[in-house]
């Protein structure tokens, strides 16, 4: 069967860097997350690096950040029990925001790679399911460690007819995660290049500042449900 | 790929998105009209009411992204092209 594409869209196409038959890597996933976290890291070092009572630019853009996530849990969590989680909550957030940036800010369509296309890492479904699976097991050892055994009580609450549901939910909550972020993020880069392939000029950038708002409420969102499944849990 | 797949998953994916669209389409609509008379009834917790709306509103939109991802796997990711 012959077809005619109006224009050649990737998805789901990757730079493998192969060790083995089975084993292989996505080159321009690894790539451009590596970059994340070290600038990441350099940004936020900087930032805490040298506190004054006026803070600089820069260290009021960390401030504001830091009230930013330290609400969302606080809302979540409670205030008793947030701040053990504020960490793994904020590391989220940050690599989430700093990923779904990565891919609209920077042009990558100019560096040109024998396979696939760079973009951002959470367009690459392992990425957001690796979030989300990290999600699940801290929600699992936070119940641990404040509930002790008596976390399996959540099962049979509020009737013990509830059982199945509530061990579907466990499965359920990691997936709808790691579909949302996935599908938010693919489905902005999409847009922008299916529109670039109509309209290349000037008609796809409000298109783009859309999808830069949307991933920030993206990484938000990961973030307000990742609290809320601990809040969940510990309460 | 078989040409009846083919037309079965084109079809299929906007199926998907086209049925994804109209739950979340009435829910976003009254939520945002809702969170509008919510405002002009108390101006003053315009902030507040526009983060919970945001933050549901991308909750709610959620669920077209389930649909969207149902039909960009049968469109690039076709499991039946054998």
């Amino acid at each position: 069967m012959s077809t005619i594409l109006l224009s050649n869209i990737d998805v789901g196409s990757h730079l493998y860097i192969n060790f083995t038959e089975d084993l292989h890597l996505h080159g321009e996933t690894l790539f451009v997350s590596t970059l994340v976290v070290v600038f990441l890291s350099i940004f936020l070092f900087l930032g805490t690096s040298d506190l004054k009572k006026t803070p600089g630019a820069l260290q009021n853009i960390v401030e504001v950040i830091y009230d930013l996530i330290k609400s969302v849990a606080i809302t979540q969590m409670g205030p008793s029990y947030y701040s053990q989680f504020l960490p793994f909550i904020a590391t989220i957030f940050l690599f989430i925001l700093g990923c779904n940036w990565a891919g609209a800010l920077i042009p990558w369509k100019l560096i040109e790679i024998p396979q696939g296309e760079f973009a951002a890492p959470t367009n690459d479904i392992n990425t957001t399911a690796c979030l989300a699976i990290l999600t699940s097991l801290t929600y699992f050892g936070a119940g641990f460690k404040i509930k002790g055994i008596g976390y399996f009580a959540r099962y049979i609450k509020p009737t013990p007819l509830l059982l199945p549901i509530n061990i579907i939910e466990d499965f359920t909550k990691p997936l709808s995660l790691n579909f949302r972020l996935f599908g938010n993020i693919v489905a902005d880069e999409l847009t922008v290049t299916v529109i670039c392939s109509v309209v290349p000029l000037f008609i796809p950038v409000p298109i783009m500042v859309l999808g830069l708002f949307a991933s920030t409420i993206q990484a938000l969102i990961f973030a307000t449900l990742a609290s809320a499944y601990i809040g969940e849990v510990i309460e | 790929m078989d040409s009846i797949v083919a037309a079965a998953s084109v079809l299929a994916a906007a199926i998907a998105v086209g049925f994804a669209g109209i739950g979340p389409g009435i829910g976003q609509g009254n939520a945002a009209g809702q969170a509008v008379e919510g405002i002009a009834r108390q101006p003053e917790a315009e902030g507040k009411i526009r983060g919970t709306l945001l933050l549901s509103l991308a909750f709610m939109e959620s669920l077209t992204i389930y649909g969207l991802v149902v039909a960009l796997s049968l469109l690039f990711a076709n499991p039946f092209a054998g």
